[in-house]
């Protein structure tokens, strides 16, 4: 009971960080870091290779964590 | 050392490699010691999404269009992100419907239908082509650009015969390189170990030689990634390069784009094949989920910055597509071109093996197999044939692809740049989508929805992307591009009805997928489903409901000999001694097969021939219906119908159990209480006998004695009326007692003194105890007390309390002391004596009715004419103080060691 409660909660988890992930990957948000540094380069690059290591990250705490729950 | 010879020598090198690699998977595989049962191969394996035209045409992309390039990747990492979901639920149906091609699945959810799975066949055979052109082109132009460099790479294709093209001849060799390959057995499974391990292996080497380039272009070319941008920010050039402004379509074109790759990593021949038809354990999905996006993070670290630099260094009008090649040979080096070349290479033939085999699969059990069991020509003879004919299809489609590929890159394949045909691929393969994802969900898609979907979907991808390239070739007229087909404006493929500003990619996908979508979603609401369709729609909708797994659906009849045969036929003695070997059943080939044994066989033949193909031949050997098809509708309905049902009972029967709880101690508390009524009456009924007796008693003596002395006869009335004032104050605290009880004690609560009350209630009982030879000590700590109170009751419980004291102090020396305090906000009376005390378990049953308590020597308090209680002074007297908020109990006597009855009043409010 307890551990398929812990699979539904790693689930909801899961969701809410795709839901984020495809936030954080779109415009709005994406339009707000296209400007340009004091160099004149797009910020843009540099935010969508950070959101995708954190988003990574946060995927393989969440995968692993799991596998020592169970 | 880039001569023809060493380059030539190098590659062919690198592919005999690959071929050990994979010979070695199978042979392990077969030991049953799997090399690629590890997430981490599982992950790499994956990771053959990245194509030369990433190793290539990122940079290109980036070079072009900023960093829509990391779209492409982004996409899929949303995918892979679902994996635990979506992918795992594709899987799962894939492995228990023995699935071997992303056709197969379309077809067998949507009722096994041949016509589908040939539609989907021949969609992925089209839209396929030009992405198979582009690795025919990447490795084609990459080995001219480092043969020739520093002069011009010259592979515009020249017009002279086929056979002078490079390209061709690439395609030939990989083609004889994958029938070695993918084709040297036919394995029930459709699953491809040693394929696998090489192209896991291929991932590795493309990460390697791209990071080696990367590393080179940042840290020696230029002085580390600051150095590399401050250059960057000086050109005015590229200033804009890496906005958002650089992204074709703009916003719109940037989420079209997601989408797009996004449906296509899902959809992909070549995705579903190492994806789901290749996966060996669906717990490894959990690790790939992150490991290959991260993945797809390694390997596009350096594309900016390789594009910057190519742009930046003086050379830099040299086509972006090779500038991973170009960079590295205008240092004057030697290794790394060949390292990037080989980079490029396994890139190119990893995509070409897995797509070519996933598409000749396609094409050997979706397009020809229904055909040839269709016609009855294929009249196979002796056993094990139909392997032979399998291997031959597969390795002619192979072949044919190749060929087609090659044809489409000769005709048009110029007019493109690498990263235009990838998505022109994408935008075909997404067409797959609403049929897989929408069928995989909802049970009501039904074939004829998915069809014309699908068809429709496809017709206007040929419309707006297919052609519109064709046009751009010169191989069409060009005309219809700028005003439309017949001249009609909102008919022109790049705008279509009016919709303009959009990038071409994004604008074919929302049109194919509204129609797509629209058309599915429509026509299935108005269409529907055959038996079998129904049965197929809920297996994989309920692919996740462990209760489907051991469920036996076969209800048709045949007979061992008939199954063994048709087995034996079409997968040779081996396959069907494995399938039948472990049926306990009787040995007798006459006997008819279990249901069980059926269904093994079936999905036997579906690993082999598709799932079209399979049902086709089973029915020609099973007769009757040969599907339960109700019960297994019926097991689907009820397994969620009764876990609905369960999860209501368990509530129901806990709150039943709460009722019956709260019932059980209603009824335990009513006999309590009707015990106590019987008690009540018992000694009521007792009290009031014996001052009754005794009047009567002494009545009578009176009546019959006329000679009785004087003073005998005045003792005699005197004791007569002491019995009457005893059970009238008896028959007075009874009553007392019953409006207590049933509420109806009537108090007229005031604001009143209680110190002045206490003084009183004391000089009226004073007499008495003097009587008695009870000392009696006060103390009262204040002035003033005031309480909200009915005097006249308070006073009774003074009095009881009082007088209870008097009755169980010390039979020689009786003492009673009170003493009125304060304490917080209330005032406390107590009244304790010098007697025996109460035991600690005694004292809440004083409150009790009629409760006396047992004297160790009550005779002797007797002997000095202290009346026993009623009993029913204390319950009175808790009563009235509860009724008055205040509260009434007994504790150990603080000063003459007996018992102590404190009395809490709250103060009265100013």
């Amino acid at each position: 009971m307890s551990e398929s409660r812990n699979e539904t909660r790693t689930h909801a988890r899961l969701i809410t960080l795709i839901c984020l992930a495809a936030l954080l990957f779109s415009p709005p948000l994406v339009l707000i870091f296209d400007r340009p540094a004091e160099q004149g380069l797009s910020w843009l690059p540099l935010y969508l290779f950070v959101v995708w290591l954190i988003v990574i990250g946060l995927a393989a705490w969440l995968m692993e964590h799991r596998q020592e729950d169970s | 050392m880039r001569t023809d010879p060493v380059v030539l020598t190098v590659a062919f090198g690198y592919l005999a490699l690959l071929f050990v690699i994979a010979a070695w998977g199978d042979r392990r595989a077969e030991q049953g010691r799997s090399v690629i049962g590890s997430p981490t191969v599982y992950a790499l394996s994956i990771a053959v999404y990245c194509t030369a035209w990433t190793f290539y045409g990122s940079v290109g992309r980036a070079a072009e269009s900023g960093p829509s390039f990391l779209l492409i990747y982004l996409g899929p990492t949303l995918a892979m992100l679902m994996a635990p979901f979506m992918i795992r639920k594709m899987v799962r149906i894939a492995s228990t419907q023995r699935i071997t091609s992303i056709a197969d699945f379309i077809s067998a959810r949507y009722g096994k239908s041949s016509s589908l799975g040939a539609l989907v066949a021949l969609i992925a055979l089209i839209g396929i082509t030009p992405y198979i052109a582009l690795q025919l082109k990447a490795i084609t132009l990459s080995h001219a650009v480092l043969v020739n460099y520093p002069e011009a790479a010259d592979f515009r294709l020249a017009d002279e015969s086929f056979w002078v093209d490079k390209s061709f001849w690439v395609a030939l060799v990989l083609a004889v390189f994958i029938i070695l390959f993918g084709t040297r057995h036919l394995d029930a499974s459709e699953r491809h170990e040693g394929m696998v391990a090489a192209i896991a292996f291929e991932s590795l080497v493309k990460l390697v030689a791209f990071l080696t380039v990367g590393v080179f272009v940042v840290f020696v070319l230029f002085n580390g990634p600051m150095d590399l941008f401050s250059q960057v920010a000086e050109s005015p050039r590229l200033v804009g390069a890496l906005g958002l402004d650089a992204v074709p379509g703009g916003a719109t074109g940037w989420v079209g784009t997601l989408v797009l790759a996004f449906l296509a990593f899902l959809t992909l021949p070549r995705q579903f094949q190492v994806l789901v038809v290749e996966n060996v354990d669906e717990r490894h999905l959990r690790r790939a989920s992150w490991l290959f996006p991260l993945y797809l993070v390694a390997i596009n670290l350096f594309v900016i910055p390789i594009a910057m630099a190519g742009m930046l260094l003086p050379f830099g009008n040299s086509d972006p597509d090779s500038f991973v090649l170009t960079l590295p040979l205008s240092a004057g080096l030697e290794g790394i071109p060949l390292l990037v070349f080989i980079g490029g290479l396994s890139a190119a033939t990893g995509m070409v093996i897995v797509e070519t085999i996933a598409l000749s699969t396609m094409v050997s059990n979706q397009l020809v197999m229904p055909l040839l069991l269709r016609s009855k020509r294929l009249q196979l003879s002796s056993q094990g044939e139909l392997a032979g004919w399998l291997l031959g299809i597969r390795r002619v489609a192979i072949v044919l692809i190749l060929l087609l590929g090659y044809l489409y890159h000769a005709l048009i394949g110029d007019s493109y740049s690498l990263v235009t045909i990838g998505l022109v691929s994408f935008a075909a393969a997404a067409q797959f989508a609403p049929a897989l994802l929408i069928g995989m969900y909802w049970r009501g898609a039904t074939r004829v929805g998915a069809s014309l979907g699908l068809i429709a979907g496809f017709l206007i991808w040929v419309y707006t992307l297919l052609l519109p390239g064709f046009a751009q070739s010169g191989w069409l007229d060009p005309d219809f591009l700028e005003r439309g087909l017949w001249g009609v404006g909102w008919l022109r493929p790049y705008a279509l009805f009016g919709l303009e500003g959009w990038d071409i990619y994004s604008h074919s996908l929302l049109w194919s997928m509204l129609a797509n979508v629209g058309i599915l979603v429509g026509v299935s609401l108005f269409t529907r489903q055959s038996p079998l369709e129904q049965t197929q729609a809920a297996l994989f909708t309920n692919a996740m409901n462990p209760g489907l797994q051991h469920t036996s659906l076969w209800r048709g009849q045949t007979t061992r000999g008939e199954l063994q045969s048709l087995l034996s036929r079409y997968l040779g003695a081996n396959a069907t001694a494995r399938i039948l070997a472990d049926q306990k059943s009787s040995r007798d080939n006459s006997d008819p097969a279990p249901p069980a044994m059926i269904a093994r066989a079936e999905q036997a033949l579906s690993g082999a021939l598709g799932s079209a193909s399979a049902r086709v031949l089973i029915n020609s050997v099973v007769r009757g219906e040969a599907l339960d098809l109700e019960s297994i509708l019926s097991i689907l309905d009820t397994t969620s119908q009764t876990l609905e049902y369960n999860r209501r009972l368990e509530q129901k029967s806990n709150e039943l159990a709460k009722i019956g709880e709260e019932l059980r101690t209603a009824n335990e508390r009513l006999r309590e209480l009707d015990r106590l009524k019987d008690e009540f009456v018992a000694m009521v009924s007792h009290e009031l006998r014996t001052p009754l007796t005794s009047i009567r008693a002494f009545a009578e003596i009176l009546r019959d004695g006329k000679d009785l002395p004087e003073d005998k006869r005045i003792h005699f009335l005197e004791v007569v009326v002491l019995e009457s004032q005893r059970l009238s104050r008896l028959i007075e605290e009874i009553l007392d007692l019953a409006r207590l009880e049933s509420g109806r004690l009537t108090l007229t609560p005031q604001k009143l003194d209680l110190v002045s009350l206490t003084r009183h209630s004391v000089d009226a009982v004073h007499r008495l105890q003097e009587d008695r030879g009870v000392t009696l000590q006060l103390d009262i700590d204040m002035d003033e007390a005031p309480v909200i109170g009915d005097p006249d009751r308070l006073e009774q419980v003074i009095i009881n309390l009082l007088d209870n004291a008097g009755k169980f102090a010390d039979d020689d020396d009786p003492k009673v002391r009170l003493h009125l305090t304060r304490h917080k906000e209330h005032f406390r009376l107590s009244v304790e004596d010098n007697g025996p005390g109460i035991a600690a378990e005694e004292r809440e049953r004083v409150f009790e009715k009629f409760h006396q308590i047992k004297r160790l020597s009550s005779s002797a308090g007797k002997a000095k004419g202290r009346p026993r209680g009623s009993g029913l002074g204390l319950p009175i007297s808790r009563g009235i103080v509860a009724h008055l908020g205040g509260r009434l109990w007994v504790e150990d006597a603080p000063q003459l060691e007996g018992a102590c009855l404190v009395m809490e009043l709250p103060q009265a409010p100013e």
